[in-house]
């Protein structure tokens, strides 16, 4: 899958120094963390010092040293308890500083997705930049806190252990690191095939959840082509992938796990024989030996976990990677900020120069369009779907640059235009209605969050909306549901239309925005609107011819370029792309 | 109060154990009993380490020599209890993992099949994502518990072993272990308790975090439009700190508890270590026997969690397994009768006292009307007016709460499972197409020859693109159909429709998203097939309804009028108000043109709503 972010090739290395510098939380205090870590580590060795100081020491004599093994054993309790505070405060500083940098690093993200343009934002799946906020910054997460964690606390307590068995004798030490050794070589091996086997699960889930959906959304074509058993074998065919992907991938993880426990005890039973071959020449004692014993099982987890915390360091250096690359990718429809060009209020005029565009990589799809808009026209653009209507309404908005050429509002370019100023004066109303979960008047309140219950109303009624509100049963407090889906397509539309008409724009550019509306209503609204964008600049984007009569203006497209343009009356009576199109339109919708 | 519900949820969730018990017996028992050999060989570890200790280790220390037999013995018995403890772990694992895997996919198959099962008014009464996460999250939460649980069991025989061991070895150091276990194990149990509701709060504000990305990224279009930017960030960047504050709080309780779960049990090591020294010195046990004990205590120290995590996965498998069972439980499926409708002529639809509610709100009322065989009818009505309804009671997607709907007079209850789609195809408004290929997505799965899927894709229109794309009808079309338009989806599913020959063909605004022109050519294309088809298509265009041989004129879900359109629009306000709206536009512009006076348009507006009015009136007269 093609990517449009940056760095995504980024080496491991590379990935985490950068991923560091942009969480400056984490790194803050960072010391002082691994240090609480270093002597919680230490609690782990106090039971093998305990036992071979008894052992040595307290039973050397024919009759135990019990006050000697009290004396032990109260300052290895107490070093228990240090080490156990140490233990709990270095959590918490871990979590709270890898969570505040997660946050920080989740809601730049977030704001960068934002930032970038509609046409980064579409060659990435929805899903797929979610997750960048989401899963990616979890798995980074994740593996701050615990795999992290671990690899500094098995670390340790490997050093740790090392240590103190070379202080208590090499040869045993060495025979113990023998017998660890070919494992710890193996373990990269071991990981790469649980990653692939889990990779399969993931996929194979993803399956399932596909499949299941089907059954789930096409529920009506199931049932009206009476098509049950077929959705349900294939329903069945990936559950049963799946169910075989988790058992395979369960199958390495119990092969490979109880392997430490044989090499442990391997070591074990080495130790016993080199021990006692060695004796009190090779200055080993009896304590030594058994504290040996004790250590050794300080290797066994660290092995064991060591598959799973590659995994998940995996994971993490991938999500760092994917969430750096959208933090690295520079907004390619970029914001002047401060150094732009504040437009005054007031009625725009439009001016395409020359303008090209061509999606990166695609065909050129508009072509040397050179038109102007003056200021309080109201323009109609027309065309068949693909002629370049969408893509022109996208420049006019700065949703993206021309390829070519320039397009001007009141004179200035409009890349030099600051878009606090741009988005204020210039609004479009999608095709889509797109609503947030929550009432009515949350949605139209979008337009201009310092308005009142009483604007939003008036709002309504100028487009002759009120009727339709009233029929609502909650009016203003109805929730829309996800995505507005709780009112029907036209009404989103509706809600949609009043939400721009309420941030009172300069120029409104309608896509096709009362697409959906029944007739009726649709005749209605055109009819407010005719009023209510008197005194402002107004472009739509038509779908229904109607709309074209009406305008003072209409620019066809065809094939990227603009054809045809002037009043309806006169390019209807030309032959030409116009004629054509209201023919058929007429022939679809009247008796003309 | 609390520990009211707890243990009722305890109560629950070994009852939920027990159902996989019983569906997995075999399983089950194998991996308890590997796992049981996992148990007893930990408690043999440490006492084959006591006793190399006892016998090897401190002899040749003591005395320099040892018999090479004795310590031969102590290696073997060493390498040989860890050979039959890892397996017992490795069976133990996979086994867990296969009935855990089985019981999901068991839960999966029988939720999906009960989709398929039961009606679409179920369908509508719940939404989407909650039906997706019942067959996914909360299958998978169901049986969570298996993981762990024969490892639980496992480590309960690992106690009682040891606590026979520690008795045999001697009785006051079995004391330490007696009161450092129990208190591990209720140590662990408060620990879940505190960190359950503290993880369940992340886990939803991690899903809530989700949503606001997913809902702000879909509409990022209005956000950019509108220059929301900074109000979006804002609005995600509370929900994160919220997360961030939840995800930390639960820092602070693993924080707590893992160093305590942790220091536990090395404090009983050294209270052994005391105990058992004071004890060596009056006699009463051995070196050997001291370091067994203490070993016993490191390697348990561990997997006594396990009993905790299996209680910790419980609430959430009782609620995972009561929404899956509600799914199971779930009523309504329709009954089918043994009439057959199958034929090769055009069918007759008789629709009669049709009534319909969603709840309480009702959407069909009184519908009556019928279709002789081989003609057309035209539904027509407002957004709203009950049409799409109608069109699904239509083909049995629903059942009428009252009045009938037949074909060649037989009721559609009592027609043989499968044999209503063999006779009546809908192409329906919302286009739906399966992750298959262009031939799959129009036979789903009938023998239909190639040159039959053609005629079906020439009459909706959709030869030329199909034809031009890569794999032609072998192509596949991607997770509904995403990698073509949303006109092209419409086609195929047309074709789809076309194809059966179906003896009545429901459309129900089944070409919104094709352009006018090609519209046009589907239109009269279905007008000269439709001789071998009874048809009903929804629609408000005129191109459309020009097809019809009659109009049903649908308002607020009731038939209001029906007739040739001729008749309709001379005596039916609504129908003409609707249909002919943009050319009363087109003539009211033209006067406006004529008389510039800006308060005629009021006028005017005020006349249309009064005729509005009237309208509904009429309705309200026709309903008294």
């Amino acid at each position: 899958m093609t990517t449009a972010f940056q760095g995504i090739d980024r080496s491991a290395l590379a990935t985490v120094r950068r991923g560091l510098s942009l969480t400056p939380e984490f790194r803050r205090g960072l010391a002082g963390t691994l240090a609480l870590a270093v002597v919680a580590t230490i609690g782990k060795i106090i039971v093998p010092i305990a036992v071979q100081q008894t052992i040595d020491t307290g039973l050397k004599g024919s009759v135990p040293d019990v006050p000697y093994i009290r004396t032990a054993v109260l300052v290895c309790a107490a070093a228990v308890v240090l080490t156990a505070l140490a233990a709990y405060w270095m959590n918490v500083r871990l979590y709270k500083s890898t969570e505040s940098s997660l946050a920080t690093l989740r809601t730049r993200g977030f704001r960068h997705v934002h930032d970038l343009s509609v046409l980064t934002q579409n060659t990435e799946r929805r899903g797929a930049l979610v997750s960048r906020v989401t899963g990616d910054v979890d798995q980074i997460t994740t593996f701050m806190q615990s795999g992290g964690l671990m690899i500094i606390i098995a670390g340790g307590q490997l050093l740790v252990a090392s240590v103190l068995m070379l202080i208590y004798s090499w040869q045993l030490t060495l025979l113990v690191w023998a017998c660890f050794l070919p494992l710890a070589v193996a373990l990269p091996r071991f990981q790469r095939w649980l990653s692939g086997a889990y990779t399969t699960v993931r996929e194979r889930t993803g399956d399932v959840l596909a499949a299941v959906s089907e059954s789930v959304v096409g529920a009506a074509v199931i049932r009206a082509y009476g098509s049950e058993d077929r959705t349900a074998r294939r329903v069945d065919a990936a559950i049963e992938a799946n169910r075989a992907a988790q058992t395979r991938a369960q199958r390495i993880v119990a092969t490979v796990f109880p392997l430490t426990e044989i090499m442990a005890a391997v070591a074990i039973a080495g130790v016993v024989l080199l021990g006692v071959r060695l004796g009190l020449d090779g200055g080993i004692t009896a304590g030594r030996l058994i504290a040996f014993l004790f250590l050794i099982t300080l290797f066994i987890s660290p092995l064991q976990i060591a598959t799973e915390v590659l995994n998940e360091a995996q994971n993490a250096v991938a999500g760092w990677r994917r969430i750096l690359g959208v933090l690295d990718t520079p907004p390619d429809v970029a914001d002047p900020g401060e150094d732009g060009v504040t437009l005054p209020r007031g009625p725009i005029s439009v001016t395409f120069e020359n303008v090209g565009f061509a999606y990166p990589g695609g065909p050129q799809v508009l072509h040397e369009v050179s038109v102007e808009i003056p200021p309080r026209s109201r323009v109609a653009v027309v065309g068949e779907t693909g002629s370049g209507k969408t893509t022109f309404a996208k420049l006019l908005t700065r949703l993206m640059d021309p390829t070519g050429g320039r397009v001007l509002v009141d004179g200035h370019d409009l890349r030099e235009v600051r878009f606090s100023s741009l988005r204020e004066r210039i609004v479009m109303v999608p095709q889509d209605g797109f609503l947030f979960d929550g009432t009515l008047a949350d949605n139209i309140r979008y337009g201009r969050p310092a308005a009142t219950d009483e604007e939003i109303l008036l709002a309504l009624t100028e487009l002759g909306l009120a009727d339709w509100l009233e029929g609502l049963p909650a009016g203003l407090e109805t929730r829309v549901g996800q995505r507005g889906e709780s009112l029907s397509a036209g009404e989103r539309q509706l809600v949609a239309l009043t939400r721009a008409y309420l941030a009172d724009p300069d120029l409104l550019l309608l896509d096709e925005a009362t697409s959906a509306v029944d007739p009726a209503t649709e005749v209605r609204l055109a009819r407010a609107l005719e009023g209510v964008t008197r005194g402002r600049t107004a472009v739509s984007i038509a779908h229904r011819l109607s709309t074209a009569e009406a305008a003072d203006e209409v620019l066809v497209f065809d094939k990227g370029r603009i054809v045809q343009r002037g009043p309806h009356a006169e390019l209807v009576a030309e032959p030409g792309v116009y004629a054509g199109l209201y023919a058929s339109w007429a022939a679809t919708t009247g008796s003309r | 109060m609390a520990s009211k519900v707890t243990s009722a949820i305890m109560r629950q969730g070994l009852a939920v154990l027990w159902v996989s018990i019983r569906a997995e017996p075999v399983v089950f028992t194998f991996a308890v009993l590997a796992s049981g050999v996992y148990g007893l060989m930990t408690v043999a570890s440490a006492w084959a380490l006591g006793w190399a200790t006892e016998h090897v280790v401190l002899p040749s220390f003591a005395d320099g020599d040892v018999a090479g037999g004795t310590v031969a013995a102590g290696v073997a018995l060493i390498i040989g209890v860890a050979l039959v403890k890892a397996g017992g772990v490795a069976f133990r694992r996979f086994l867990a993992g296969v009935m855990q895997y089985r019981m999901q996919a068991r839960s999966r198959r029988e939720v999906t099949r009960q989709y398929l099962r039961l009606p679409l008014a179920w369908h509508h009464r719940h939404p989407t994502g909650q039906l997706l996460s019942n067959a996914s999250a909360d299958a998978e939460a169901a049986w969570a518990p298996l993981a762990p649980l024969p490892m639980a069991v496992g480590v309960v025989v690992m106690l009682v072993a040891a606590a026979v061991a520690m008795v045999l070895a001697d009785p006051v150091l079995a004391l330490v272990g007696f009161l450092i276990f129990p208190a591990i194990a209720l140590l662990n149990m408060v620990y879940q308790r505190r960190l359950s509701p503290l993880a369940a709060r992340a886990q939803q504000l991690r899903a809530e975090v989700s949503e606001i990305a997913h809902e702000s990224f879909d509409g990022a279009l209005v956000v950019k439009t509108l220059g929301r930017e900074d109000l979006e960030a804002a609005r995600f960047q509370a929900k994160a700190h919220e997360l961030r504050d939840a995800n930390i709080a639960v820092g602070r309780v693993r924080g707590l508890f893992d160093p305590m779960l942790e220091a536990l049990p090395t404090l009983g090591v050294l209270a052994v270590l005391l105990f058992g020294a004071m004890r060596l010195e009056s006699g009463a046990v051995t070196a050997g026997t001291l370091v067994q004990v203490a070993y016993l205590f490191t390697l348990l120290a561990f997997p006594i969690r396990a009993l905790g995590w299996v209680l910790a996965e419980l609430p959430r498998s009782v609620v995972g397994w009561s929404r899956v069972q509600a799914v199971l439980e779930a009523t309504g499926s329709m009954s089918y009768g043994t009439a057959v409708i199958d034929g090769d002529s055009p069918a007759r639809l008789e629709v009669s006292g049709l009534a319909y509610s969603y709840g309480d709100a009702p959407v069909l009322r009184d519908v009556t009307f019928e279709v002789p065989a081989g003609r057309t009818v035209a539904l027509v009505g407002p957004t709203g007016s009950g049409k799409s309804t109608l069109v699904q009671a239509l083909v049995r997607l629903v059942d009428p709460d009252e009045g009938s709907v037949r074909v060649d007079g037989v009721d559609l209850r009592e027609v043989e499972r499968g044999g209503i789609s063999r006779a009546v195809a809908l192409a329906p408004q919302h286009t739906f197409l399966f992750d298959d290929t262009v031939r799959g997505n129009i036979t789903l799965g009938l023998p239909v020859p190639d040159e039959d899927v053609w005629a079906a894709l020439r009459l909706a229109q959709a030869d030329g693109f199909v034809s031009a794309l890569p794999a032609g009808l072998d192509t596949k079309v991607g997770e509904r159909g995403t990698s073509l338009s949303g006109g092209q989806r419409q086609r195929i599913a047309l074709a789809r429709a076309v194809v059966r020959r179906p003896r009545l063909l429901v459309l129900d605004d089944a070409t919104s998203s094709v352009d006018p022109q090609v519209e046009a050519k589907i239109l009269y294309g279905l007008r000269d097939a439709a001789e071998a088809s009874t048809v009903v298509v929804v629609a408000y265009r005129m191109a459309t309804i020009a097809l019809a041989d009659e109009v049903v004129y649908l308002e607020h879900g009731r038939v209001a009028d029906r007739g040739p359109h001729e008749e309709l629009i001379t005596r039916c306000e609504g129908y003409r108000n609707l249909v002919t709206a943009y050319e009363r536009e087109e003539a009211e512009r033209a006067a406006l043109n004529q008389d510039q006076e800006p308060d005629d348009e009021l006028d005017e507006l005020d006349e249309l709503d009064e005729l509005q009015d009237l309208q509904d009136d009429d309705i309200e007269g026709v309903s008294a």
